[in-house]
C-alpha cells in the first residue's frame, strides 16, 4: 500500500470516529426524549392539556396535575436570580476592581468552595439556620415592607417558596460569581485606562465600560446559575414544604418538577403514576430546553446590543 | 442435561453445606435496617448463604419483583389484586416485623402528654381544627392550658410505608377520610406542608411552634421525641411502645384467621393494650420457584428471621410478631413449591 493511500485511509477512519463521537450527544438526547415521552404516554392519552394546568394531583384517585411544579419550578428559579445576581456580580466587581490582592484568592476560594458543598447539606442548613433566621428577620421586614401586596400575605411555616429561592441562590451563587470574574478579568486593562485616562471614576468605568463589554459573558453566567436552580432537587425539596398548590404568596409552600419525582419515584406503584411521573419530567426537560432557548436568544440580543454600543463609542 | 445439572447440584448441596448460594432482594425502605441486620447476622452463622437487599423502596421493589429481577421482594403496602393476577397468583406475603407511625407535636408551652381522640387526629389532618386551643382538644386534655397557635400539619413528602400506616389509620377511623383523601404511600393531602422522610417531617416539626405531623415508631424512640396518645378502638388512650406495637398484632389476628394471605391492615384493631396506628412490613416471595437450593436457603432464612431473629426487633426500634403468628406463617413457606415440591418442613423445636 502506498504512503499516501494510508494518508487516506488514516484520515477517512479519523473522520468517522469524530462524527460518531458528534453524533453520540444529539443520538443520547433524543433516546433520552423518546423514552420519557413513551413512558409518559399513557398519561399523555389519559389527561391531555389538563396535565399541564390543573393542580390536582391526587395518586389515591389517580388524577394528575402538574401546575403547581411547573409554577413552583419556575418561580423559585426567579427568585433565586433575582437574590443572586446582584450579588454573584457585586462580588466579581470587587474581586477584580476593589479587593486587595490577599482578599481576592482568600474571597474567591471560599466561594467557590460553596459549589462544593452537597445538596443535601444545603437542605439541612436551611431546615435548621435559614428558616429559623428568615422567620426572625427577613419576614417580619417583608411583611412591614410589602406585606399589603399578595406576593407577601398569608402564615408562614417556615417551608415555603421564599425558603427554597434562598437556598437555591446561595447554590447558583458561586457559578454566576466565579464565571462573571473570569469574564470581568478578561476585559482588557486598556479599556478601563481609557476611561479612567477620560477622567471617569473607578464606578463610572466599571458601569459604563467593563460591565458592558462583559455583559454577553455575565449573561451567560447567569443561565448557568439558572440551569442549575431549574434542576436542583434534594436542597429544594427539604424547604419549599411539597404542597402542591399555587399560591400567589412567597411565604406559603409550594412545589416543584424535579422534587415530585424524587420524593414519589420510589413509591409509585401503579403504572398511570409512573406515567405521570415520567410525563413530569419530560416538561421539566421541555421548560428547561424553552428557558434556555429564551436565554440564548437574550444574549445574542444583548451582544448585537454591546456591539452596537462599543460602535458608538 | 438439565437433570444432570439438577442431580449434581442436589449431590453437592447434600455434601457439602459451603456451596454459595446468593439471594438478591429490593424493596421497602422501612424495614431496610432491620433486614441488614438479619442478612448480617444470618449469614455470620451460615456462611454459604449471601444476601443483599437494596432499599430502593416498595414501588421499586415490588416491580423488581414482579419482573423476576429479585428473589424477594420488600413492601410496606400489600400487592393490589391486578397487580398479584399479573403473576398468576404466584405471590406470598410473609409479615416479618412490625411498625407504627406516632403523633408528635411542638408546643414549647405544654409539658404533659397530649391526648388524641379518634375523631381529633381525623378534623386535624382534615384541616377542621385549625387551632391547638380548639374546644375539643381542650375537653380531652383537662388541666392542660393548651395555646392559642395555629396547628401546622406536617406530612412526608415522600412516597413512604409511613404514610400508608398514617393514611390507613386515618382510612378507619374517620369515613370522611376514606371518601375524601383515601389511603396511600402518597395521598393528596388536604392541609399541611410536606418534610421528605421521618428526618424532614421531625426537623420541621421540631423547628415550627405549633406544628403537628407523624413520624415512624423507631424513629421517635431513638430521638426521644414526645409523642401523643392515642384512643384505641377500647377507648384506652395508648402510649405508642413495641409491645403496644405487637398487641395491636395480637388483636387484629382474631380478625385474620389462620387462612389469611396477610394482605391485612392492622390499624385500629380490637384488643385493650393495642396500640392504633400499626402495620405489618411484608417479605414478597413466590408460591413456587425454580430453584430448589435458593429456595431452601431462602425458606430457611425466612424461617429464622420469624424465629430467632424476632428478639433484635426492639433494640432496633420495630415491633416483632406476636408469637402465635409463626405457626400460620409456617404452614405458607411449607407450601412453597419448586417444580411441584415442595422443599422445607417446619422444623421441630
Amino acid at each position: 500500500m502506498t504512503a499516501r493511500g494510508t494518508r487516506t485511509v488514516g484520515d477517512t477512519v479519523f473522520r468517522v470516529v469524530l462524527t460518531a463521537f458528534a453524533l453520540v450527544i444529539p443520538a443520547v438526547m433524543l433516546a433520552l426524549v423518546l423514552e420519557l415521552g413513551l413512558q409518559a404516554w399513557p398519561s399523555i392519552t389519559r389527561f391531555g392539556a389538563k396535565f399541564l394546568f390543573t393542580s390536582t394531583w391526587d395518586p389515591v384517585a389517580e388524577i394528575y396535575g402538574a401546575a403547581p411544579m411547573i409554577f413552583g419550578t419556575l418561580v423559585s428559579s426567579l427568585l433565586a436570580l433575582l437574590l443572586a445576581v446582584p450579588l454573584a456580580v457585586g462580588t466579581a466587581i470587587f474581586l477584580t476592581e476593589f479587593s486587595p490582592t490577599w482578599m481576592r484568592r482568600t474571597v474567591g476560594t471560599l466561594v467557590e468552595l460553596l459549589a462544593a458543598i452537597p445538596s443535601v447539606v444545603y437542605g439541612l442548613w436551611g431546615i435548621f439556620v435559614l428558616i429559623p433566621l428568615l422567620r426572625r428577620f427577613v419576614v417580619p421586614v417583608l411583611e412591614a415592607t410589602l406585606g399589603w401586596t399578595p406576593l407577601v400575605s398569608g402564615e408562614f411555616y417556615g417551608n415555603s417558596m421564599i425558603a427554597a429561592g434562598f437556598i437555591l441562590a446561595i447554590m447558583i451563587l458561586p457559578y454566576i460569581a466565579t464565571v462573571s470574574r473570569e469574564v470581568l478579568q478578561a476585559v482588557p486593562t486598556s479599556q478601563r485606562d481609557a476611561a479612567l485616562a477620560l477622567g471617569a471614576t473607578r464606578w463610572e468605568a466599571v458601569w459604563s465600560v467593563q460591565l458592558p463589554y462583559a455583559r454577553t459573558g455575565i449573561v451567560g453566567a447567569i443561565i448557568l446559575g439558572l440551569g442549575r436552580a431549574l434542576g436542583e432537587t434534594m436542597a429544594v425539596t427539604m424547604v419549599i414544604g411539597n404542597r402542591h398548590e399555587i399560591s400567589t404568596s412567597i411565604l406559603e409552600p409550594g412545589y416543584t418538577m424535579a422534587s415530585v419525582i424524587a420524593n414519589e419515584f420510589a413509591e409509585a406503584t401503579t403504572s398511570l403514576y409512573l406515567s405521570a411521573l415520567f410525563e413530569i419530567g419530560l416538561v421539566l426537560f421541555g421548560v428547561t430546553v424553552v428557558v434556555n432557548a429564551f436565554a440564548r436568544l437574550l444574549v445574542w440580543r444583548v451582544a448585537r446590543g454591546s456591539a452596537a454600543g462599543s460602535t458608538a463609542l | 442435561m438439565r437433570s444432570m445439572l439438577a442431580a449434581l447440584l442436589l449431590v453437592t448441596a447434600a455434601g457439602c453445606s459451603s456451596e454459595t448460594v446468593f439471594l438478591n432482594g429490593a424493596g421497602a425502605t422501612f424495614p431496610n435496617i432491620i433486614y441488614q441486620r438479619w442478612m448480617l447476622d444470618y449469614n455470620g452463622m451460615h456462611p454459604n448463604v449471601q444476601m443483599n437487599y437494596q432499599s430502593i423502596g416498595s414501588g421499586g421493589g415490588i416491580r423488581q419483583f414482579s419482573d423476576g429481577t429479585v428473589d424477594f421482594g420488600g413492601s410496606d403496602a400489600p400487592m393490589n389484586d391486578s397487580a398479584i393476577a399479573a403473576l398468576n397468583n404466584n405471590v406470598l406475603h410473609i409479615p416479618t416485623v412490625l411498625g407504627a407511625d406516632v403523633l408528635v407535636y411542638n408546643l414549647p408551652e405544654v409539658t404533659t402528654t397530649l391526648r388524641f381522640t379518634q375523631d381529633v387526629v381525623a378534623d386535624m389532618f382534615l384541616g377542621r381544627i385549625t387551632r391547638w386551643h380548639d374546644a375539643r382538644l381542650r375537653a380531652i386534655n383537662p388541666g392542660v392550658t393548651l395555646p392559642d397557635r395555629p396547628i401546622i400539619i406536617v406530612y412526608r413528602s415522600d412516597g413512604s410505608g409511613t404514610t400508608y400506616i398514617w393514611t390507613d389509620y386515618l382510612s378507619k377511623i374517620s369515613p370522611e377520610w376514606a371518601e375524601r383523601v383515601g389511603r396511600g404511600t402518597s395521598v393528596s393531602w388536604p392541609v399541611g406542608i410536606g418534610g421528605r422522610g421521618n428526618e424532614g417531617v421531625a426537623g420541621t416539626v421540631r423547628q415550627t411552634p405549633g406544628a403537628a405531623g407523624y413520624v415512624e415508631l423507631g424513629y421517635a424512640l431513638i430521638n426521644n421525641m414526645p409523642a401523643g396518645l392515642l384512643r384505641n378502638r377500647a377507648g384506652n388512650f395508648i402510649e405508642p411502645t413495641i409491645p403496644a406495637v405487637t398487641a395491636a398484632a395480637a388483636g387484629a389476628m382474631a380478625m385474620m384467621g389462620p387462612d389469611t394471605d396477610f394482605r391485612v391492615s392492622i390499624t385500629d384493631p380490637e384488643g385493650a393494650d393495642a396500640y392504633p396506628a400499626a402495620s405489618f412490613t411484608w417479605l414478597l416471595m413466590h408460591r413456587e420457584y425454580t430453584d430448589q437450593l435458593k429456595t431452601r436457603a431462602l425458606i430457611d432464612f425466612v424461617w429464622w428471621v420469624l424465629t430467632d431473629g424476632q428478639v433484635v426487633g426492639p433494640e432496633l426500634g420495630y415491633a416483632p410478631l406476636p408469637a402465635q403468628m409463626q405457626s400460620w406463617i409456617a404452614d405458607r413457606l411449607a407450601a412453597i413449591t419448586v417444580e411441584g415440591e415442595t422443599v422445607w418442613q417446619r422444623p421441630d423445636r
